[in-house]
């Protein structure tokens, strides 16, 4: 009896680990996979939708991109845009998360109100953004006025519209790194800093000989994470800019999306596409590789 | 005692730099929605005025806002209710057995750029006679919530101690019975975290609401985006419309603050 029932708990067991993922892998593999596939297939063929069907054109629309000024122009925007920003939510997240791993009165509900900017719907916050940096009558620059300063062309201007844009991705992301790191901060280890105060060790030196050096993976794994949505980031720029003035803020992936979704060019923007994720995945395996290697020193 | 208050100051200073920001955008988005279009396009900008509740009223009564809400509100718990229904089991699976395949196969899915999903599902919901379907969105925003939910709940299942569910299955249970008796209620917080979150993604999306969406199902992040449409562009309705957006993932992120701090983290750190 004893033997039977053990026979269906191993029998169980055995299948559990394909039974139980199986559904959500299978769900996945349709809704994710299969798209993926489907793109792989456009981007060797052309096609204008509404128009004929798909004709098989092999690797010239890889070769396209790479004479496609547009797509170079792409890359630039997209690099400069995600460079920007995502260095300045890590330094940023990371200093305040210094900040509030010290426990101070209020310090909870301050966190509370810090945190709402990265729950905020992206559109809805873009737009008021892009009320704020209306050059003509937005409240920043009365604000700039306010203190003695010229106003700002923000979007308006090819030369300042990224710089405006990262500061809308700053200020709606930042507050997620430094969740990631506080927690990661919580988790250190007490002993290097008690030996380091004993050693007369000040503030900064324990900031930058301590607390950085042991905090890496954890900033490595924050980077990777906002990196996975910043590269892709579209509800800001497409709300705020679209893409312009002219094509001054048109990163790659809104690029491949106005490709498909304006032109109609399925063939191509699926080819576009493919790049970005090939940029997105390349990105995460550095990354990664990275990671283990700090780990182990 | 002197440098304590120095640093007592500076920290004062300190939080009012990180909290004016924020404050400042949600303030202003408010106001926005609480003046006539006439006040919105003074300059300089008005601080103090007469509120009007027209604008909110407008986007209720002429926007037609109440079934956009309802919309969101639907797919998002859908989409959420469906991955839990489905992710738990994997989660616990991936964790339980170490099966870092699938989590890599998961990984790949949150790193898959939105767009690359929109052409073939409008191709297929368009054969189908799906778009402007529930049944259209809230597939699509399982692309969002199931990963996610997956991802999180392997980080908790994972620290639900083994030696509890060891001792059931001496006791004579079985596998799924630990699953549903032990680990699923020791990982009741996390559950909610992790459908909360989803939640809130799902409700932010605008992507998939954009092209699969109409009339019927249009979402409420679409929804607002249309105020600027046409080239005019309805401020005080914007106002208004992104408050009402905003406000009931706000609520959620004021209440379960410490939870979705967990949720992240736990999910980061171990992944």
């Amino acid at each position: 009896m004893g033997k039977l029932k053990e026979n269906i708990i191993s029998f169980l067991d055995r299948h559990m680990h394909i039974a139980y993922p199986a559904p959500a892998m299978i769900t996945l593999f349709i809704v994710v996979i299969f798209p993926i596939i489907y793109n792989i297939y456009m981007s060797i063929n052309k096609w204008k939708i509404g128009l004929g069907s798909p004709k098989y054109i092999g690797l010239q629309n890889y070769i396209e991109a790479f004479s496609d000024p547009r797509f170079w122009n792409g890359l630039k925007v997209m690099f400069y845009f995600s460079g920007l920003s995502l260095s300045l939510e890590i330094i940023l997240g990371l200093l305040i998360a210094v900040y509030f791993n010290k426990e101070f009165k209020g310090s909870n509900f301050v966190q509370t109100i810090y945190i709402f900017p990265f729950a905020a719907t992206p559109v809805a916050i873009a737009l008021i953004w892009r009320i704020m940096l209306n050059p003509q009558i937005g409240v920043l620059n009365y604000f700039l006025g306010l203190v003695g300063l010229p106003g700002s062309l923000w979007v308006s201007d090819t030369r300042t519209v990224i710089i405006s844009l990262v500061l809308v991705d700053v200020w709606k992301w930042t507050p997620m790194i430094t969740l990631i790191v506080l927690a990661g901060l919580k988790s250190l280890p007490r002993d290097p800093y008690e030996a380091a105060v004993i050693d007369g060790a000040n503030a900064f030196h324990i900031f930058s000989y301590i607390t950085v050096p042991l905090i890496r993976p954890v900033l490595i794994t924050a980077l990777t994470l906002r990196s996975l949505d910043n590269l892709k980031e579209f509800d800001i720029i497409y709300t705020i800019t679209q893409g312009g003035p002219g094509i001054a803020s048109e990163t790659l992936y809104l690029y491949s999306y106005k490709t498909a979704f304006s032109f109609f060019k399925a063939g191509y923007g699926s080819t576009l596409i493919i790049i970005v994720f090939l940029l997105v995945l390349f990105f995460n395996v550095a990354m990664n590789k990275i990671r283990y290697r700090t780990e182990v020193l | 005692m002197n440098k304590a208050k120095i640093y007592k100051i500076l920290f004062y200073i300190g939080m009012i730099i990180l909290i004016i920001p924020p404050i400042f955008v949600f303030a202003w988005m408010i106001m926005i929605g609480l003046k006539t279009g006439v006040q919105n396009i003074e300059y300089p900008p008005l601080f103090i005025f007469k509120p009007t509740l027209e604008n909110f009223k407008a986007v209720f009564q002429q926007h037609n806002f109440l079934k956009y809400l309802t919309n969101s509100f639907i797919i998002a718990t859908g989409a959420t209710i469906i991955s839990l229904f489905i992710g738990l089991p994997a989660a616990y699976s991936i964790a339980r057995y170490k099966q870092r395949n699938l989590s890599i196969g998961i990984l790949v899915a949150r790193m898959t750029p939105f767009v690359s999903y929109l052409l073939p599902w409008y191709i297929i919901f368009r054969k189908l006679n799906l778009i402007d379907t529930f049944t259209a969105l809230i597939t699509t925003h399982l692309i969002i919530t199931l990963p996610m939910i997956i991802w999180l709940m392997i980080a908790f299942f994972e620290g639900v101690p083994i030696e509890l569910e060891e001792a059931a299955l001496i006791d004579g249970c079985v596998r799924s019975e630990t699953f549903l008796r032990i680990a699923i209620p020791l990982s009741k917080n996390g559950i909610i975290t992790s459908a909360i979150i989803s939640f809130i993604f799902s409700w932010n999306q605008f992507l998939f609401s954009l092209i699969l969406s109409g009339p019927k199902t249009r979402t409420v992040p679409v929804a607002v985006y249309n105020f600027m449409s046409y080239g005019k562009i309805d401020w005080a309705g914007i106002g208004a419309a992104a408050t009402i957006i905003v406000f009931p993932v706000l609520v959620f992120a004021f209440f379960v603050k410490n939870r979705i701090v967990e949720g992240l983290t736990r999910g980061a750190i171990k992944g």
